[in-house]
């Protein structure tokens, strides 16, 4: 028997493994998923994973799959080199992913070895036995996978060694010992040799290993945040708590709100006082949360509000994916005001895009909106380490010495942005109003102001619209089949796209991550493309709709998933046959 | 030095008569007698005729939605601490649209001070009841009188533990202006209940139904550190109503506990990137 990880081209061996842990939760699926994740990204492999997991603390088939390369990967693979089952429900499910890889199953599953490519394992056992308790089975788990891959443990050892160097020396210890006794049982019983193929660590820069969420959140951090306030909702949480975590660091309060009515208000109120502030949320968070849009709109009072999409509607499915919230942050709030909607593709998107999305909001004095999903939230990436030095802040504050006694905060201007100061600056007042208003901040309901007013701060569009990004083209130019991709659907699609450009298939992608407005030479783009095809993680077609709606474009067909999983490019290669045109 | 005239801003749009001149008066000269300059002050106000107060006044201005006073008073008041912040809001503002925050704002305790102008009924929309009417109450949609048990905005307050409650009354200037004052300096949150006659549509709590029936707590002897007997006085209400301030308490506010602002407020700090690539460390 073989076990070979990875295809081989023009001479070069490349990696590619993938590897599926599954169990119930509080079983500890994730831990095993990211130690194996953060031992090969520490070697130099390019490692993307994801995870799949029900709305419960406990029980429930879960499972995490990460894929590892020694290239840039952004997507799954659908194929399964090695399965760590943990639960019953994960050979059932999985068995038929796992076409010429191999399964690590907890012994109390698969006693006997019933299927050859089946290794039983005593994780518990062992555990027990090498370091007295059930706890550290999962370090054994992670052993007996390397053991499978016959992979040199000793970066495994140092991360176990930093990772509870707090919980003392024993607990080290028993770690490794753990890891080690998984590792042999696997590599020296039934499969003893059966690694054909040698993988082994590729000395690197150093790397990090980043999700969405957390991308999103060192990302506000980046552009200088200092008032969170949110109310918790899956998958949106994860960019809370990452900004809490290193909150007294920048100088940055996170408040958890009574709900999220009060947390749009509350982030507004401290934006107006004078600080970067956001929101995060899930979509039924940011349904409370359309009063307070409007109010960012109105009282031209910068914003940023994080929606971590989820499918609904209502309570929906919590913990999964859809881009189902698109018509809805479009047209969110009653009344007519400029906002911006950005979609990250990946977690280094994610980061560059929250910047963005501070700038933009300051500059214009709006409310933009950061739209994530789950796929995104929880997608792990690899990157080199990012880049900071560049990094500036831009308030778009006026300067102390042009605030005057004399301010007015909404004077009229040719760009429709009127100049910001805030309460107390060099003794200026600053008078906002949710009612239509004059120059001076209050209330005005004469026609002729309401018109001045209202054209004020749609001029800032024009602005907004030059400063839009172009979509991203992946592939050959002049395709004859264009796919079109919105936000997190980009790794799968632009693999599919490799994939089928290596076969020979005329086909790129066309992906969007600043969706509203478009940048202005968008339909002109669109018009050059031959067979397009709209590829989106909905039921309807939102974004073709949108298409239709801005640019009067119309798309020749749409490929759309709507049962709460993401697309992979196998899918997204098996639809396109599906449809007839490759 | 800061005066009256420093105050004095627009034409106001109210009823010949409403309850909110003398509000307005009293929130006025309170800020003179405590020499608050205009831009020291940033009145954060909801929707109703109420909210429109701050537009008649001269001062940092953030009108917000219906029910939304003490969200972004709070947001402001963590930028800002420097700021003295007050929210000013209807009974239904306060109470019923913004009920959920006025609790929880009791609990988080910034130093703001809320003034709810409690005209027992709603005046923007004219006239329907609000949390506070009496039982029975009549209007044109409440045509078989009110049916919901009044909220007793002062009582939830006491059993919340907030550190200032009083309540003033429209009809005496000199009596709430002084309330306001004391409110406004108290640390934490402070609730000052206000009866406001709206000379419009309740015309059940008119100045006459409230002028024979308050009386100032503080000459019966009050002793407003008694949170027990703050909490028997805020059951009080027929034919005498106490005004006055019900209980107060030292405590430490919300943004003097939060770790970051003990170095100052966090409008003007200054920025260190060199602090993300401790960030990074977690993902490697
Ligand atoms: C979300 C929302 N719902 C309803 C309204 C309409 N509305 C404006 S003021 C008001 C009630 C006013 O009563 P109160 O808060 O007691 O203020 P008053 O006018 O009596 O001072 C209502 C229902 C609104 N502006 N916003
Ligand atoms: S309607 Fe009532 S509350 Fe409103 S201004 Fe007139 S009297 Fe005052
Ligand atoms: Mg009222």
């Amino acid at each position: 028997m073989t076990f070979c990880l990875g295809v081989i081209s023009g001479g070069i061996i490349i990696v590619d493994i993938n590897i599926k842990i599954g169990g119930e939760a509080g079983q500890g699926i994730q831990t095993i998923g990211l130690v194996l994740s953060r031992t090969f990204v520490r070697d130099g492999f390019y490692v993307y994973g994801n995870q799949f997991y029900l709305s419960r603390v406990r029980g429930g088939h879960n499972y995490f799959h990460i894929r590892v390369s020694d290239h840039p990967v952004y997507a799954l693979d659908e194929k399964i080199d090695v399965l760590v089952a943990l639960d019953n429900q994960t050979i059932p499910e999985h068995i038929e992913e796992v076409k010429e890889g191999f399964v690590l199953a907890d012994e109390s599953i698969v006693r006997d070895n019933v299927d050859e490519k089946i290794v039983s394992v005593p994780f518990t056992e062992i555990a027990k036995d090498v370091s007295g308790k059930k706890l550290f089975s999962n370090t054994v788990a992670v052993g007996a996978v390397f053991g499978l891959l016959c992979y040199d443990l000793s970066t495994l050892k140092k991360f176990l060694s930093e990772t509870f160097k707090r919980k003392g020396d024993e607990v080290v210890e028993k770690n490794i010992k753990a890891a080690q006794a998984g590792y042999d049982y696997v590599k020296n019983g039934k499969f003893e040799g059966i690694c054909n193929y040698n993988l082994s660590p590729q000395p690197t820069n150093r790397r990090i290993l980043i999700n969405g969420n957390d991308s999103v959140g060192v990302g506000a951090l980046a552009a200088g945040v200092q008032f969170l306030s949110a109310y918790p909702m899956t998958p949106s949480t994860g960019v809370m708590t990452r900004v809490a975590a290193h909150a007294d660091d920048f100088n940055a309060v996170v408040e958890q709100a009574e709900d999220e009515i009060a947390a749009i208000n509350m982030a507004i109120g401290a934006s107006f006082a004078g600080v970067r502030a956001m929101t995060t949320t899930s979509g039924g968070g940011f349904c409370l949360m359309t009063e307070g849009l409007g109010l960012s709109g109105i009282t031209e009072t910068p914003i940023v509000i994080f929606l971590g999409q989820r499918p609904g509607p209502a309570t929906g499915l919590p913990t999964m994916t859809e881009q189902g919230d698109l018509n809805f942050v479009l047209h969110a709030a009653q009344g007519e005001f400029p906002r911006c909607v950005l979609a990250p593709r990946t977690a280094k998107d994610a980061f560059n895009q929250t910047r963005r999305a501070f700038d933009i909001a300051d500059k214009y004095q709006i409310p933009v909106l950061i739209l994530s999903d789950q796929h995104l939230a929880d997608g792990l990436f690899t990157y080199e380490m990012f880049d900071t030095s560049g990094l500036k802040i831009n308030r778009h504050l006026l300067e102390d010495r042009a605030v005057g006694s004399d301010y007015q905060r909404y004077t009229i201007t040719e760009s429709g942005i009127s100049p910001r100061a805030i309460p107390g600056q060099n003794g200026a007042l600053v008078v906002a109003d949710s009612d239509e208003h004059n120059e001076s901040g209050h209330i005005d309901q004469t026609t002729g102001n309401r018109i001045r007013m209202n054209e004020k701060r749609l001029r800032k569009v024009d602005g907004l619209t030059d400063e839009m990004q172009m979509p991203a083209i992946h592939g050959i130019d002049g395709a004859d089949i264009s796919l079109i991709g919105w936000g997190s659907t980009y790794g799968p699609l632009a693999e599919a796209v490799e994939i089928l450009n290596r076969d020979e298939v005329s086909i790129n992608l066309i992906h969007f991550s600043d969706i509203y407005p478009f940048s202005h030479d968008t339909v002109s783009l669109l018009d050059g493309l031959n067979t397009t095809i709209c590829v989106e993680n909905n039921a309807t077609g939102q974004f073709a709709r949108l298409l239709r709606a801005e640019l009067g474009f119309e798309v020749s067909k749409k490929m759309l998933r709507y049962d709460g999983l993401p697309f992979t490019p196998q899918s997204v290669i098996r639809e396109l046959k599906g449809m007839g045109v490759i | 030095m800061v005066t009256m005239d420093n105050y004095k801003d627009g034409e106001t749009e109210w009823c010949p008569g409403c309850g909110n001149f003398n509000i307005l008066e009293a929130v006025k000269r309170s800020l003179v007698d405590l020499g608050k300059e205009p831009r020291e002050v940033l009145m954060v106000s909801g929707i109703g005729q109420s909210g429109k107060l701050p537009h008649y006044l001269k001062c940092n201005t953030f009108n917000s939605l219906h029910g939304r006073t003490l969200p972004p008073a709070t947001g402001a008041k963590v930028a800002n601490p420097e700021l003295t912040v007050i929210a000013v809001g209807g009974d239904g503002d306060s109470y019923g649209e913004g009920g959920n925050h006025f609790i929880h704002a009791i609990r988080r305790n910034p130093d703001i001070t809320l003034i709810a102008h409690d005209n027992q009924i709603y005046g923007l929309t004219k006239g329907q009841a609000s949390p506070t009417s009496e039982l029975g109450m009549k209007t044109k949609v409440q045509t078989h009188g009110v049916l919901h048990t009044p909220f007793n905005p002062l009582a939830v307050a006491i059993s919340l533990d907030c550190p200032f409650v009083a309540r003033g009354f429209a009809g005496d200037v000199d009596h709430l202006s002084s309330l306001l004052s004391q409110a406004i300096s108290h640390k934490g949150f402070s609730l000052v209940d206000v009866l406001q006659p709206c000379v419009t549509f309740n015309k059940l709590n008119t100045y006459k139904w409230y002028h024979d029936r308050v009386y100032k707590m503080e000459d019966d002897g009050h002793d407003p550190a008694n949170r027990i007997a703050a909490f028997e006085k805020a059951l009080e209400w027929g034919d005498r109503i106490p005004t006055g301030v019900f209980y107060k308490r030292d405590s430490e506010p919300f943004e003097s506990k939060l770790e970051v602002l003990k170095k100052g407020p966090l409008t003007g700090k200054q920025y260190d990137f060199a602090k993300l690539d401790s960030v990074f460390e977690n993902f490697s």
